[in-house]
């Protein structure tokens, strides 16, 4: 079977692979490129877990096929602490609690980062409609919604 | 502060510093049952019944193990004949729940698999398996089930608990029942007596992560598995019997778990992956559709319960009469037997009758659902303490206290309660703001109660001292909403080391002694005394080595502050990296084991107090203001309690509001996905206030209760009496949906 050759930037490095045409760009990224932080919820788009940016925008991973993204810049959850240093959203999530199981942790650090990244003072409500398109089963959400507006203060007094 | 009960000076017990496992999971780096990769492994696909209740007449395989990239197709054959071996009824519905056999007893039931070299092959190979079916007559509910001449799951099952025992098999597995008092005297003493009959529909945990296992088989027979578990022990046991082997050729692994709440105390994928594996002679990884995990794993039962109860002007219940039909699924294990002891065991009520049927029907096998059977039963019987409440002008909080259980107690289910935090729980809320906040127009504000025994069992801990003085803290309890740090701030309490120097981890079965599973909210209670019993075991050892050090009698010697001291201030203290460093010369190693049956539960219970807003035009319910008054005993970490205090709050809510079980009349699930089975969403909520009560259990060392569980039985009933509070409309068929509303209040104006 004839794979295709697909060249993109996966969280700042030039990152190359082969993909069918049919496969998912979260199958891709968790198979092929070996990088397992966006998760499988639904594979249908309906739960986030699988969120990542593509070219500064929201995806769902599971909704993408991967030669789609040929040429695109990808950041994952593995790519949002500089050097290290964690992102302060990252910094907030483990501060304030904001994840039990983890499961869908990946996908509300990319949604909130993309939320504040176009709007630095969002109100609760605003994050809770950013968020809406993410689940979470354990938390019931308060602790998240309060870590993201902990983040966004914090990210505006920097 | 003074040191009291309450408060007594911990300096790592109930704080809130960040999680042991934190880093990996904001970073992506954890490892979930599905991120692991084998060198050379494959993916297998389940193959599974697209019919309710049909006979297996064939499966041919030939097409699909001729396919390009298949490696093993495997059906029930490969597996023992449980029946035939004479094994325990239990352990035969479980293997044939992982395979079926001759009959299918529920749309999505599994009767084959298939591993390959790729994804895309092993889902075309699936597709390839032939399997042909006679369809047989389905029964989908309680009502169908208990009907007369209703088509038979399992030709043999006749009702346990009935005496004399039936002479003819039916769909009812067994039944439960419990009495006291005279039941005709207590209704004959109540001033007003309400009656009501409540039906709610089969729900599923919702964990986000689907169920996914890889199973390494070796050629001697012995097999490796890595799986997202609530319990690894419990999946060895399980699996062992579904291959027909000894448990010991098993090694589990325990992978980070994306949820469970319940639904992961079961295999599923686990002794399929083994026997894949060992057929292809190569690692296979299983992983389910978000639609097979609808379709086939979980949910909690559908039920009807009726309830009659009686009160006295003053408050006191004077009687109660409760009859309740649980769905089981496929294979008979419904939850009503905890249901039945649950559903009136917040109150002190001198005259009842409980009684509850286990019934199997053509859905999934329900799993274990946070306080398995206890939310359906509050549901009933807080709504209907609710309208006596009104019928005799009582404060909803205030009939409650009226009867509620105390220490001493003797329960509905039989033993007398030790120290209880009911009481304190209802105070909770009386005294928050939000009791008395305003409410807006079409507005409503309901209270609910609830009560969870909590599990104790079997828990193995170790303990290991660093050569530096720092501390691996190991368990054998999957890690689900933060107990490695309960694990770690207890170790650091006990040990009187900084909470950083300690690292708790959860080990494989091969590596730390056996532990029952992670459910009935038990790992802080149960695992956490074993761990305090390895670091007093510890610190026991260590004041052993400075007695010999110092040449004085262990008496001599105290453990203060993380360091030996010797009790005159003759000697200058000894630190735990002092001794640690010395360890080679003061004999050897410093280690402990500890493994115990717990020594005793203690009793969660939980009131909530629900604002809503109903749109009369639409029907649409928004919960606006939500409390939750819990008795924590003691909160070791009082970020996760209320973790679980708010998730077990929005899950009940989204039961009493949203989600349900939609079967077609082929007995197909309609809305197998999160978007037509819709979970609560950031956006439908309010923040979840919370006020953690603190009754210590006296049967653990810090008071621990368990908290995972009870806050999911009061939301249905507290959601259903604020929407009664709002418009006057009794709810009593969940969920509780805009249709519902509105088709009551239609009822209501006619
Ligand atoms: S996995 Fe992509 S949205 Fe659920
Ligand atoms: S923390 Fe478990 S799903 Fe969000």
């Amino acid at each position: 079977m004839a794979r295709t050759h697909i060249t993109t930037v996966v969280n700042g490095d030039e990152t190359e692979f082969l993909t069918e045409d049919s496969t998912s760009l979260l199958n891709a990224l968790r198979d092929e490129v070996g990088l397992t932080g966006a998760k499988e919820g639904c594979g249908t788009g309906d739960c986030g877990a699988c969120s990542v940016m593509v070219d500064d925008k929201v995806t769902c991973a599971c909704l993408v096929f991967a030669p789609e993204v040929d040429g695109s810049t990808i950041l994952t959850v593995e790519g949002l602490a500089d050097s290290g240093e964690l992102h302060p959203l990252q910094q907030c999530f483990l501060e304030g609690a904001a994840l039990q199981c983890g499961i869908c942790t990946p996908g509300f650090l990319i949604s909130a980062k993309a939320l504040l990244d176009k709007n630095p003072d969002p109100t609760e409500t605003e994050i809770r409609y950013a968020l809406a398109g993410n689940l979470c089963r354990c938390t019931g959400y308060d602790k998240i919604i309060r870590a993201v507006q902990e983040a966004a203060r914090e990210m505006r007094d920097q | 502060m003074a040191i009291t009960e309450e408060n007594p000076g911990y300096k790592w017990v109930g704080t809130r510093p960040i999680r042991p496992d934190g880093l990996e999971k904001v970073t992506g780096k954890a490892q979930f049952g599905a991120d692991l990769m084998l060198p050379g492994m494959l993916f297998g696909k389940v193959v599974r019944s697209p019919h309710a209740h049909a006979r297996i007449i064939s499966i041919d395989t030939t097409a699909a193990e001729a396919m390009v990239g298949v490696k093993a197709v495997i059906t029930g054959g490969d597996f023992p004949d449980l029946a035939a071996n004479g094994a325990h009824p239990s352990e035969i519905d479980v293997a044939n729940n992982t395979i079926a056999r001759e009959k299918v007893l529920y749309e999505g039931h599994v009767v084959a698999a298939v591993a390959a070299t790729t994804r895309e092959q092993a889902e075309a190979a699936a597709e390839a398996v032939e399997v042909t079916y006679e369809i047989l007559s389905h029964v989908l509910t309680v009502d169908e089930a208990m009907a007369d001449g209703a088509p038979l799951l399992h030709e043999g099952m006749i009702t346990k608990g009935v005496d004399p025992a039936p002479e003819e098999a039916s769909n009812v597995a067994s039944k439960i029942l419990h009495e006291r008092g005279d039941l005709d005297q207590g209704f004959g003493e109540a001033d007003v007596v309400v009656e009501r009959e409540f039906t709610t529909k089969p729900v599923h945990q919702g964990y986000i992560e689907p169920h996914a296992a890889v199973a390494d088989a070796n050629s001697d027979g012995r097999a490796h598995i890595w799986c997202s578990s609530q319990g690894h022990f419990q999946m060895r046991a399980y699996s062992a019997s579904v291959l027909g082997i000894s448990p010991g050729m098993l090694k589990v692994t325990a992978a980070e778990i994306g949820g469970g709440f319940g639904g992961k105390t079961v295999i599923y994928l686990e002794p399929l992956a083994v026997r894949l594996s060992q057929r292809a002679g190569r690692p296979v990884k299983l992983v389910m559709d978000r639609d097979e995990v609808f379709r086939a794993t979980g949910p909690t039962s559908g039920t009807r319960i009726k309830v009659k109860m009686g009160v006295a002007k003053d408050g006191k219940i004077t009687a109660a009469e409760v009859w309740m039909a649980y769905e089981a699924g496929a294979y008979a294990g419904s939850p009503v037997g905890a249901a039945g002891m649950t559903a009136i065991a917040c109150y002190d009520i001198p005259n009842f009758v409980v009684e509850g049927y286990d019934v199997v029907c053509n859905k999934p096998r329900v799993a274990a659902y946070r306080a398995p059977g206890a939310p359906m039963a509050a549901f009933a019987v807080e709504s209907v303490l609710d309208e006596l409440a009104r019928d005799i002008g009582m404060d909803p909080i205030d009939i409650r206290l009226a009867n509620a259980a105390v220490e001493g107690t003797q329960a509905s289910y039989g033993p007398k309660f030790p120290r209880i935090g009911f009481v304190e729980t209802l105070e909770a809320i009386k005294d928050h703001p939000n009791y008395t906040a305003d409410l807006g127009p079409n507005q409503g504000r309901g209270i609910a109660a609830g009560f969870w025994f909590n599990a104790g069992m079997m828990s193995s801990a170790t303990v290991h001292i660093n050569e530096n003085g720092t501390a691996t803290v190991v368990t054998g309890s999957p890690d689900i909403g933060g107990s490695r740090q309960s694990m770690a701030l207890m170790a650091a309490e006990e040990l009187g080391i900084p909470y950083e120097s300690i690292k708790a981890v959860v080990a494989d079965t091969e590596t730390v002694g056996f532990n029952d599973v992670t459910g009935g909210s038990r790992v802080t209670l149960a695992t956490g005394a074993a761990v305090v019993d390895a670091c007093r075991l510890i610190i026991e050892d260590l004041r052993a080595r400075a007695a010999k050090t110092w040449d004085v009698e262990l008496d001599q010697v105290e453990w203060v502050d993380g360091q030996a001291q010797h009790a005159e201030g003759a000697q200058p203290p000894l630190s735990l990296k002092d001794l640690a460093a010395k360890s080679g010369r003061t004999g050897g190693p410093i280690s402990a084991n500890a493994s115990l049956n717990s020594r005793g539960v203690g009793a969660g219970f939980s009131t909530q107090l629900c604002d809503v807003e109903v749109d009369p035009e639409t029907g649409v319910t928004r919960v606006v203001r939500y409390l939750t008054a819990q008795d924590a005993g003691r909160a070791i970490s009082p970020d996760y309690v209320e973790g679980q205090m708010q998730g077990g709050v929005v899950q009940g809510i989204g039961w009493a509001l949203n989600e349900e079980y939609i079967h077609d009349s082929d007995g197909v699930m309609e809305n197998p996905s999160f978007l037509d089975y819709r979970i609560p969403v950031a956006s439908d909520l309010p923040m979840i206030d919370c006020a953690i009560v603190e009754v210590p259990n006296p049967a653990h060392p810090y008071g621990v209760r368990g908290v995972g569980e009870v806050g999911i039985v009061p939301p249905m009933a507290a959601v259903g009496n604020a929407i009664n509070d709002a418009l006057d409309v009794r709810m009593t068929d969940l969920p509780m949906s805009p249709v519902k509303v509105l088709e009551a209040l239609n009822e209501q104006r006619d």
